[in-house]
């Protein structure tokens, strides 16, 4: 027995041996491949890891003179100063509910704006509203903010003129915290939700159409054949990218957000990510900061692999 | 056609043309604006065509160096910015699509990972300081010049368009990796290059974040950076508003300036865009393919 052990162990590791020659042998064969991915995997490492490595000053009390080995440990205190501070309840839950908002309005309206131009019959009609509903996608974050900002204006802006035409009074809406919401939501909505919607219409268009044509045989109308043909024909595209959306959750649209923040509306505007760059950048907290963008990258990741889970579980749809 | 079916089609054109009103009007309203008088936009009575018809806003704006200045930097950094994320995003996406690749797991994973963790705004911050590349255009061109997504895009396209048989047979006639990247497998990819390089470019292009906190001197501000100091900030330039009398300037002549800012930033976009549209919609197509 004990030879016979002994001699199958060296067998393994005869043949270990053996493959790791092939492996070495093939990579020799294709140096070439990796000469090629040496230059994107090192901007990778840099610029990618290497602020992973930076992270360690969450923990420490960063002195910028004294680099980052000579600061000193401190443990959580960072984190604890965070959690225990008055501005933690007020930060979650504005992130939270600007993400989750924007989540409940945006998500729906893309797929809803998919299923109306799959169901249109006139081709040009179809094609103009693609057209239309796509092209604001591609105005810049700071013009978007400014369109918002001139047409919400008190003094001249459009929406304004309108109330004021129907006999309403004019609104300072950047002036209200209770507005900025809405705003965030609805213009983010007016902007990409075109868009948003392109990969639905090509979900949309690779349902076999025998199924509606066996559907209709079967006396189904135009709302029972969306309901049992297409939106189950594109459940694991909705699916894919719920969970794609969900993995933003935590590090919502701050550029925006930065833009149409104001002294009047942070109690509603501040989110994790802004109040990061306001310590961070404009405060030089570098530490404190950092513990935050750090806890706040955790929750995201913790947020991102549970809702693949349970992604996988109901629907065997997974992003991994 | 039956009566139910005829509701329907009515709901869905009520659908689509209240979604095509809302999104029409304002970018209407915007470039009427910008050629009407500020009294008439003050006091309401634009609607859809301009009124008063004037074009002061747009002289104004092109007397202003910083404007011009921005759009050259814009111009800069989206053109060797997007050279730059090219040749990253082939190179890292050929060998990861290639089977025989050993690795090529390892190397993709090392890769998602930075799609879903990083370090942060403040340790980024300090490492580009750390560099010394604060307040060179290499701060805004370098540290993303990888998109993860558009990497793999790129795989997506080599796996699906390029057969491995092709390369068996280019290696019996004795072509090697960097012989058959660059003579086959980059000229069958020209339609997925276009996505590429149109993705990259409208990312630099309307990016403002890197820029305003990597960019320190004035004179490298891109368009997004002075178009924030106009539109958000109200600055509106002294040389701007030298034209004009205090009366004009108190009558919402600065709310003109920034409509018609607003019209000639967007301009590139909106003249291209019918003509790229196409792409971008087939850059969506090939992301989506699961891989």
């Amino acid at each position: 027995m004990k030879t016979a052990g002994k001699t199958a162990s060296a067998l393994a590791a005869g043949r270990r041996k053996e493959e790791i020659a092939q492996v070495i042998g093939r990579m020799k064969k294709n140096w070439q491949l990796y000469a090629i991915i040496a230059l994107p995997v090192m901007v990778l490492l840099i610029f990618s890891y290497g602020p992973m490595y930076g992270l360690q000053i969450a923990f420490k009390d960063f002195v910028p003179t004294r680099g980052f080995a000579g600061s000193k440990w401190v443990g959580m205190k960072h984190f604890q100063t965070f959690v225990t501070s008055y501005q933690f309840g007020r930060l979650i839950k504005n992130t939270l509910l600007v993400s989750l908002y924007s989540l409940a309005a945006g998500f729906p309206a893309a797929i809803i704006l998919a299923v109306a131009i799959n169901e249109c019959k006139s081709k040009w009609y179809k094609k103009t509203v693609q057209m239309i509903t796509y092209a604001p996608h591609f105005i810049s974050t700071v013009v978007m903010a400014g369109i918002v900002i001139m047409v919400l204006s008190p003094y001249s802006g459009v929406v304004n003129n309108i109330i004021q035409a129907f006999g309403g009074e004019r609104i300072d809406f950047m002036a209200n915290a209770g507005y900025f919401r809405h705003i965030y939501v609805w213009s983010g909505v007016w902007q990409n939700m075109g868009f948003n919607s392109i990969i639905y219409i090509s979900a949309l268009a690779s349902i076999d159409p025998t199924l509606h044509e066996a559907a209709v045989v079967d006396g189904a109308g135009r709302w029972q054949r969306i309901w049992n043909i297409d939106l189950p024909g594109i459940a694991s595209t909705i699916i894919i990218m719920l969970i794609m959306n969900c993995g933003h959750i935590m590090s919502v649209g701050y550029e925006k957000i930065l833009l149409l923040q104001n002294s009047v509306n942070m109690s509603t505007s501040d989110v994790i990510s802004t109040y990061v760059y306001r310590i961070g950048l404009q405060n030089a907290q570098y530490s404190f900061s950092t513990a935050v963008g750090l806890f706040n990258g955790v929750i995201n990741c913790i947020l991102l692999v549970s809702i693949n889970k349970i992604a996988k579980r109901v629907s065997e749809t997974s992003l991994w | 056609m039956k009566r139910e079916d005829m509701a329907f089609s009515f709901m869905v054109y009520v659908l689509l043309t209240f979604v095509l009103i809302i999104i029409a009007f304002p970018l209407i309203y915007l470039v009427s604006a910008s050629f009407s008088s500020p009294q008439a936009v003050i006091s309401g009575r634009v609607w859809l065509l301009p009124v008063d018809f004037t074009i002061k806003g747009y002289e104004a704006i092109f007397k202003d160096s910083s404007i011009i200045r921005g759009f050259l930097n814009s111009l800069y950094i989206t053109v060797v910015g997007t050279g730059i994320n090219i040749l990253m995003t082939v190179m890292m996406a050929y060998p990861i699509s290639r089977k025989k690749f050993y690795g090529r797991k390892a190397f993709t994973m090392f890769m998602m990972i930075t799609m879903f963790f990083g370090g942060g705004l403040v340790p980024t911050f300090l490492l580009i300081n750390h560099l010394h590349m604060y307040n060179t255009f290499w701060a805004v061109m370098v540290p993303g010049c990888v998109g993860i997504t558009n990497v793999i895009i790129c795989r997506t396209y080599f796996e699906s368009s390029i057969p491995e048989e092709l390369y068996e047979s280019a290696s019996l006639d004795g072509c090697d990796d960097f012989g058959f990247l660059i003579r086959i497998v980059l000229p069958l990819s020209k339609p997925v290059l276009a996505v590429l390089v149109l993705y990259y470019a409208v990312g630099h292009w309307n990016s403002y974040f890197n820029e305003m906190i990597y960019l320190e001197d004035k004179v490298k501000y891109p368009l997004q950076v002075v178009l924030r100091q106009i539109l958000i900030m109200s600055q509106v330039a002294d040389e701007m508003m030298l034209d004009f009398s205090a009366a004009e300037q108190a009558q919402g002549m600065a709310d003109l300036l920034k409509y018609s800012t607003i019209v000639v930033s967007s301009l590139p976009m909106l003249i291209l865009y019918p003509f790229i549209q196409k792409y971008f919609v087939k850059g969506v197509m090939i992301g989506s393919v699961k891989g």
